[in-house]
């Protein structure tokens, strides 16, 4: 470049230079990484655990800036992601906000906006007497990170295996297909009972059992997408570069099948969030006391059927009705903007 | 085509063996003995028994055997029309599964017959017209009602029909007998949940059709607009529902639940889930290979329907 160039390109804003995949998947991680250790080792950690969510607040708020930004185009995409944000940021802002203790009874079914014991009640309480809001935000952070985490595993496993049947082809392809068969052919509920009665009940056996559920469905897709593009000239060149198979298929291949992957993962965010509900719900998943909403739902259709304590049935399934919602909107954009490309 | 169906059910047979092999395996731990005799002699009157007194129970339920046997017995049977014994229940598998796969049938039968002309009606609709005002409401529904889960849809329409208004029972456990009112709620909730999905495929199989030559040809002879849409759009549009519908099947057995454990309607997936919390061996059995069977048969009626609606397919 010549120094006497007068006009030189205005510098890229700072959100557009975030809008890149390095500080993106830094910002992920800032988000993610404290969640998880938050619900998972958080009784491990201790006194710090107060502290660990901190980092992620802001970089929700930026990931939440960034996506508005990038999706301005497509308004489902962008109610869509609304959505999700909003219950993100509950998610990590839980133990900053003025909550009561989720777990204390203080006054059994007080309806909502209303006073008991000099507290006001937004959404009253439950049978025990403890308060819905707080349950309700609570609930939400064991729901993602238990059905982000698993919908993550599940779909390293299944492009993984997807990759490999797909590229390498003969019997590797025979034998991998083969399993996926047998899997996707048991009724869906009976190889999570199964699992997680045999693994018995735990958040870690929920991201196995959704595993074993989800990852042969990913694993057929990915499989096609890697028999249509295995025959492209890219991939011929490496081959003749000498690059090992799993080089070829990490770098030449995963980047080329990454579009369909994405939108198929929305819309699978939203199955593993409804089947995590859903098996709390049957009493398989996670355990009370702590709140979820799938237990928020068992609790309430066994103890409150009468339509002046309907509320405590109505707030956790429209909690989760509105999660899902904003994955299948987040999908149904980024399948449109997509297509418009 | 003959060939293909055979092949098909070869392989619906290797699975099924691979399946019942393998639940038999998983079913044969000490963990899941023990459970099903925490839940029929209770916590407490487990830990009393001595070991020899425990070794006595497992013979007399013919569970000290070892699995392989009593696999190799249960296929005997099985080739006889002999399902085993449901511990839980006290009776005969192959009765006890024929009834709940009856209910579920008649759950299954209302929820298609409500469903079918929902979805391709709504879909055809919207898909005649691409980005029409009624392409956008029937997209926009179809995404919001299949995004609220099957549990949300209950709870909400429960507390409006049920509890709210008070025009139907909360529970469809049918206790006196057969009552259609107690079947509405679940049936609603079904079709509200899964007409969405069928109502998209059609509308995308119908807005590809309508953007073919053929139809831009018949509009532009002049021919009348609703007789292009009935003789002409109709036939092509509607064979990708078809598979779509078929598959569906699949999908009521094991996605019927929640709902039928939320109603507490006796049907066949409260029995896989009963059973399968109880341990109840000889009944999951049962119900897996309904399942198996069912998810093998639809895909085939699906592949033959496709290969003789679609002309294309059948000559090529």
């Amino acid at each position: 470049m010549s120094a006497t160039t007068e006009s030189p390109l205005p510098a890229p804003s700072i959100l557009a230079r975030l809008t890149q995949a390095k500080p993106l998947i830094v910002l992920l991680l800032l988000m993610w990484v404290p969640l998880i250790i938050y619900v998972m080792f958080g009784e491990a950690i201790g006194d710090g655990a107060r502290l660990v969510l901190l980092p992620a607040i802001p970089a929700t708020i930026l990931l939440y800036i960034l996506a508005m930004r990038a999706w301005w185009e497509s308004k489902i995409a962008i109610i869509g992601a609304s959505l999700v944000f909003f219950w993100l940021l509950m998610a990590v802002s839980a133990p900053y906000l003025p909550l009561m203790d989720p777990n204390q009874p203080i006054a059994p079914f007080t309806l909502p906006f209303s006073e008991k014991k000099d507290i006001f009640f937004w959404l009253g309480t439950d049978y025990k007497g403890r308060d819905m809001l707080s349950r309700d935000i609570w609930g939400c952070q064991r729901v993602i990170v238990w059905g982000v985490s698993a919908t993550l595993v599940a779909y390293v496993v299944g492009t993984a295996f997807g990759l490999l049947a797909g590229y390498l082809g003969g019997w590797w392809d025979e034998v991998i297909s083969f399993i996926a068969n047998i899997l996707l052919s048991f009724p869906v509920m009976v190889l999570f009972i199964l699992i997680l009665n045999y693994l018995g009940q735990s958040g870690f056996n929920i991201v196995i059992a959704v595993t074993f559920a989800s990852a042969p469905a990913i694993m057929r897709i990915v499989r096609g997408l890697a028999l249509d593009i295995k025959s492209r000239d890219y991939v011929y060149a490496a081959q003749t570069r000498g690059e090992h198979p799993i080089w070829i298929m990490v770098v030449e291949l995963l980047p080329n099948v990454r579009g369909p992957i994405i939108v198929d993962a929305c819309l699978r965010l939203g199955y593993t969030t409804v089947a995590i509900t859903t098996l709390t719900f049957l009493g398989l998943g996670l355990q009370p006391p702590d709140p979820d909403w799938g237990l928020m739902i068992k609790e309430a259709a066994n103890t409150a059927m009468i339509f002046k304590f309907s509320y405590m049935l109505i707030i956790p399934a429209l909690s989760v009705s509105s999660l899902i919602l904003g994955f299948n909107l987040m999908a149904d954009g980024l399948r449109e903007m997509s297509l418009r490309d | 085509m003959l060939k293909l169906i055979l092949r098909r059910l070869g392989q619906m047979v290797l699975i099924m063996a691979v399946v019942s092999f393998v639940l038999f395996l998983v079913f044969d731990s000490d963990k899941f003995k023990k459970q099903i005799a925490v839940n029929e002699l209770g916590g407490f009157g487990v830990q009393t028994l001595t070991e020899q007194e425990y070794d006595d129970w497992l013979t007399s339920k013919g569970l000290n055997v070892p699995f392989y046997v009593r696999y190799v017995e249960w296929v005997g049977n099985v080739l006889h029309g002999d399902f085993g014994f449901s511990f839980e229940k006290n009776t005969e598998v192959g009765p006890l599964l024929a009834e709940r796969l009856v209910a579920t049938g008649i759950l299954g039968f209302w929820v298609f017959a409500l469903m079918i002309p929902i979805a391709l009606i709504t879909g055809v609709v919207a898909g005649m017209k691409e980005g029409s005002v009624q392409d956008r409401a029937v997209s926009f529904v179809s995404v919001f009602t299949t995004s609220i889960p099957e549990i949300a849809t209950a709870i909400i329409l429960t507390v409006i029909f049920a509890l709210g208004l008070g025009w139907l029972p909360t529970k469809s456990a049918m206790t006196q007998g057969f009552d259609w009112t107690q079947l509405v709620l679940p049936v609603m909730t079904l079709v509200l949940y899964d007409f969405g999905y069928v109502a998209r495929m059609t509308r995308a199989s119908m807005a590809e059709v309508m953007t073919s030559q053929y139809i831009r040809t018949a509009i532009l002879k002049g021919i009348p607009y609703h007789r292009v849409i009935m003789k002409h759009a109709l036939r092509n549009a509607l064979i990708a529902p078809f598979t779509v519908i078929v598959l569906q099947l699949n999908w009521l057995l094991s996605g019927v639940v929640v709902v039928e454990v939320f109603f507490q309607y006796n049907g066949f997936g409260k029995m896989l889930l009963d059973a399968a919390l109880f341990g109840d061996i000889y009944v999951i059995q049962a119900g897996t290979l309904a399942a198996v069977f069912v998810a093998v048969f639809s895909q085939i009626i699906s592949d033959v329907g496709y290969t003789l609606l679609n002309p294309r397919i059948r000559f090529s």
